[in-house]
């Protein structure tokens, strides 16, 4: 269960296996060698006997394992999108701004651009442009619709510690769920194993293209996530089954004792090298540990922690934790709670990812509320409105304008221009693409969405998405609404009559 | 002063009820959802609990209390035609969820009047977000046949029933089978065969009880429930997505007489023209969109407009508890996938007002309708608006929840 139990008006309580991601699967085939390309063979590649072992953060970097991206941006032709209400997240909001992109990146935003010759102009009169929406909590192509039994692969609930599972090992890229995120605005998303473990396993980070297999989505050079999670799911999951942990003590011995293992693992392939070099001949290379591989990328900075913690007091514990050990943690998820901590998340860079109003829905969610947002915004913290739901990562920007208007309700300030933030630039950071994509910027990836209005409307709807320039969707072109294999003749959006 | 303020306080609390202050809300453009469409710049008054009168110049009485609410909109309170609002506190405490029956012998007969909680901490949540009324509704535990849901006001303790039973509540098509030996088929067979042992029963009732009947499919309790079903006097709510089962429901309503209502209805709108041709409201979800399960794949946020287009009678539900009050959001995104501005407001007071029977009371901004009234700062589809006010059978809500106090509490960082 990833994470929420939630009810549905169609059957008693259910445990929600995760829910959501975004993503397209369909129309213009990437590249196949997507699917098939592993990017070098161990056969093609025969290693000199005498080579040193390499960990497999060294093997990425050399582009030596199968498992890197092979996205390709889709062809894409210059665009002005001109007279439009711009909300950079760059802090701006420009009245009758324009953006220019090319060749799938942002070339220039500012007042009444003039258009360059060759340029496709997009009327952008009334319509509103932000970034690209990137959702830091997805579950798309992991808990896919329809969630039968067939789909669940969010969650390696099999031990407390699957550190060495990854999400890109699960994902389906014809979830059909992925054409409604897009259609949302959704250009880049994190796609994390559920929460049912301490750790989870590695999350991965895709664009919004259709493609066969993932690593064609997947968002080139963003680095992994590790996720963690706090609290009552772990106990609950592995206590039910009469094994550790049970308890919130026991949780924590658990990560306590995993970190452990993973400082003295990523101490002896430090070692090896050097005793290999020093002329060692009995130094024998450590043996690969997928579980620990994972656990001392993040030790090493490399892989990010992402940790799904409710409540005040255990994010207090795990930031405890990170500092015995001495690895980051790059974002609380769920932190219904963050509020009451903002200035602790503030002062140690930690990004709050929060839901605009779910609570309730067991005890560790009890005190949420609408202004967590605001207030953690008030305090300088970094805010992040995720969704954990394939319904919510549709409608972020609505789920964003609930915690704007909160925070104004209450006399905390929020412009649109800062609750942006929340949906592009913010995520980014926490997600680690912030230099790539999240803002309109020029040199970025020209992830963009031209909405019918003000995205903070409940009217306005995602009308283009461009993701690197080319324009992924359109909501008034069928020829760029991508659909998913699975969708065909299942999914026809109109009743057929012979 | 401190001492006069709490002695006006407690004057206050030891007015009855029946003597509520009459107030007077003037300059907003109100939505009456009646005859009188929406009257700009208008006049509300409210007098021990009903509507008094409404219009543009209306005799208002000396001694009431005005809220100007000029550049403000009013409608009636919002209504959630199904939601577990009242009978759970907390989803993963066992303790605090009375949304389901698991008791063999209580299916139909399961009453989710008897379990409301009006002191739950979230009903100030959602009412200060402008929901006032709603339908509790019970979901299936072991049987298809759920139980007997009530209309309730948010209004707090006191008379909080408006009407129960308000339907009895059942799940077909992929959900009932889950329940019948894994059959949508055996699910309308078990469904038939439980109306018509009601009949047999409330004909044989003496005999039943001499021991001289056959044995029937369910217990007395819940064959006594049933009666007024399978007379067709109380209304089934059938909880049922696929096109294919709408279909199977209507007939099996058609055959059996009943005053069948529609839940969830995610593929409704493939067969949105029988659904009308057999006048059977439909309660949706306008945010029901994923093709979830084989029963949803043409699920679509066009649902309700569609509908609506063919002349089906379309009131929005949630099927949430501690988020009813985003009924709203529900009802701007049927909005923005077509469904006209003011049949979306129908949608949450008027329409269920029919639906559920209680139009004499509720639904309009009427006078003599019961005074639940809400005042906003904005359209209220929008997200970014909130009531200032909101009045249930003519008293004045607290704008205030737990919620709202936690956030208080932290409002300043303390260290």
């Amino acid at each position: 269960m990833t994470e929420t139990l939630r009810r549905t008006a169609f059957g008693a309580l259910t445990l929600l296996l995760g829910s959501a991601p975004l993503a397209c699967a369909s129309a213009p085939v990437s590249s196949p060698a997507a699917v098939s390309a592993p990017a070098a063979g161990p056969e093609r590649k025969p290693e000199p006997p005498k080579a040193a072992p390499r960990s497999e953060a060294e093997l990425r970097k050399a582009g030596e394992t199968p498992y890197i991206s092979t996205y390709q941006p889709l062809p894409s032709q210059p665009v002005l999108i001109a007279n439009a209400t711009v909300l950079t997240a760059a802090g701006e909001r420009i009245e009758r701004g324009s953006v220019l992109m090319r060749d799938g990146r942002i070339a220039e935003v500012g007042a009444a651009l003039q258009a360059p010759a060759g340029v496709v102009v997009v009327d952008g009169t009334g319509k509103w442009v932000t970034p690209g929406i990137i959702d830091a909590h997805s579950h798309l192509g992991v808990y896919p619709s329809p969630g039968v039994e067939g789909h669940q692969d969010g969650n390696e609930a099999t031990d407390p510690d699957t550190a060495q599972v990854w999400a890109e090992h699960s994902v389906w890229p014809q979830d059909p769920q992925f054409p409604l995120a897009l259609a949302g605005g959704i250009t880049t998303q994190q796609i994390l194993p559920g929460s049912a473990n301490l750790f989870g396993g590695r999350s991965v980070t895709v664009k919004s293209v259709p493609s066969l297999g993932v690593y064609g989505m997947k968002f080139p050079g963003a680095p992994y996530g590790l996720k963690m999670a706090c609290g009552e799911n772990p106990a609950r999951v592995y206590g039910g089954k009469g094994r550790a942990p049970s308890t919130r003590m026991g949780n924590v011995a658990g990560y306590r004792d995993a970190w452990i293992k993973a400082q003295k693992y990523r101490d002896e392939w430090a070692e090896y090298p050097r005793k290999a070099e020093s002329g060692d001949d009995h130094a024998t290379p450590p043996a690969r540990d997928l579980q620990l591989e994972t656990l001392s990328g993040v030790l090493d900075g490399e892989i990010l922690v992402q940790n799904h913690c409710y409540r005040a007091d255990e994010m207090l514990t795990m930031i405890g934790i990170a500092k015995e050990f001495g690895y980051k943690i790059a974002a609380f998820h769920h932190a219904v709670e963050a509020y009451k901590i903002a200035d602790v998340l503030a002062a140690n860079g930690i990004c709050a990812d929060v839901w605009a109003d779910w609570w309730g829905f067991k005890m560790e969610a009890l005190d949420g509320i609408r202004e967590n947002a605001a207030l953690l915004q008030k305090a300088g913290a970094c805010v992040v409105i995720h969704s954990d739901s394939a319904d919510g990562i549709q409608r972020l920007n609505q789920e964003a304008a609930k915690a704007m208007a909160a925070g104004n309700r209450m006399g905390v300030r929020i412009r649109e221009e800062d609750a942006i933030r929340w949906l592009t630039i913010n995520p980014a950071k926490s997600i680690g693409v912030d230099r790539q994509t999240g803002s309109l910027e020029p040199g970025k990836m020209a992830d963009v969405v031209v909405w019918s209005g003000n995205p903070f409307s409940v009217y306005s709807r995602a009308e283009k998405v461009y993701v690197d320039g080319a324009l992924v969707y359109d909501r008034n072109d069928p020829a760029h609404q991508p659909r998913t294999d699975f969708e065909l003749g299942l999914r026809d959006g109109q009743e057929v009559r012979p | 002063m401190k001492k006069l303020a709490i002695l006006l306080l407690a004057l206050l609390a030891a007015v009855p009820a029946a003597a509520q202050q009459t107030v007077v809300i003037t300059g907003a453009t109100i939505h009456t959802l009646g005859p009188q469409g929406t009257i700009k710049n208008g006049t509300i008054v409210i007098e021990d609990g009903k509507i008094r009168a409404v219009g543009v110049s209306v005799p208002v009485p000396a001694a009431a209390r005005r809220i100007d609410a000029r550049g403000r909109i009013v409608t009636p309170g919002l209504f959630d035609s199904f939601s577990q609002l009242g009978l759970v506190e907390v989803d993963a405490v066992q303790d605090t969820v009375e949304t389901h029956s698991e008791d063999d012998r209580v299916t139909a007969a399961f009453r989710a009047a008897d379990a409301i909680n009006p002191r739950s901490m979230l009903i100030p949540v959602n009412r200060i977000e402008g929901l006032t009324r709603l339908v509790a509704a019970p979901l299936p535990g072991r049987s298809l046949i759920a139980g007997q849901g009530a209309v309730i006001d948010l209004g707090g303790p006191g008379d909080y029933i408006v009407r129960s039973p308000a339907a009895m509540f059942a799940t077909l098509g992929a959900g009932g089978a889950q329940l019948s030996g894994r059959s949508r088929a055996n699910a309308l067979l078990r469904l038939r065969e439980a109306l018509r042992d009601a009949l047999d029963y409330e004909v044989h009732r003496k005999a039943y009880e001499q021991g001289d009947r056959r044995e029937y499919s369910l217990s007395r309790l819940d064959l006594e429930a049933l009666i007024p079903v399978a007379r067709g006097e109380l209304p089934l709510v059938v909880t049922v997505h696929q096109a294919s089962d709408i279909e199977a429901t209507l007939r099996l309503a058609r055959e059996l007489k009943l005053k069948l209502i529609l839940a969830g209805a995610a593929e409704g709108w493939r067969v949105a023209a029988r659904i009308a041709a057999a006048k059977v409201p439909v309660l949706v979800n306008p945010l029901q969109d994923l093709p979830d399960s084989f029963a949803t794949l043409n699920a679509t946020l066009e649902n309700a407009a569609r509908l609506h287009k063919a002349g089906v009678t379309v009131a929005f539900m949630t099927g949430e508890a501690h988020n009813s009050r985003n009924i709203r959001q529900a009802a701007g995104n049927a909005v923005a996938y077509g469904l006209p501005w003011e049949d979306a407001l129908a949608a949450m007071t008027i329409v269920p007002a029919r639906v559920w029977g209680i139009a004499d009371r509720y639904g309009t901004l009427e006078p003599g309708k019961d005074a639940d009234v809400v005042i906003w700062d904005g359209d209220p589809l929008e997200l970014t608006s909130f009531p200032t006010a909101v009045f249930i059978r003519g008293r004045e809500m607290p704008m205030t929840s737990r919620q709202i106090e936690l956030r208080d509490r932290y409002r300043e960082q303390k260290p």
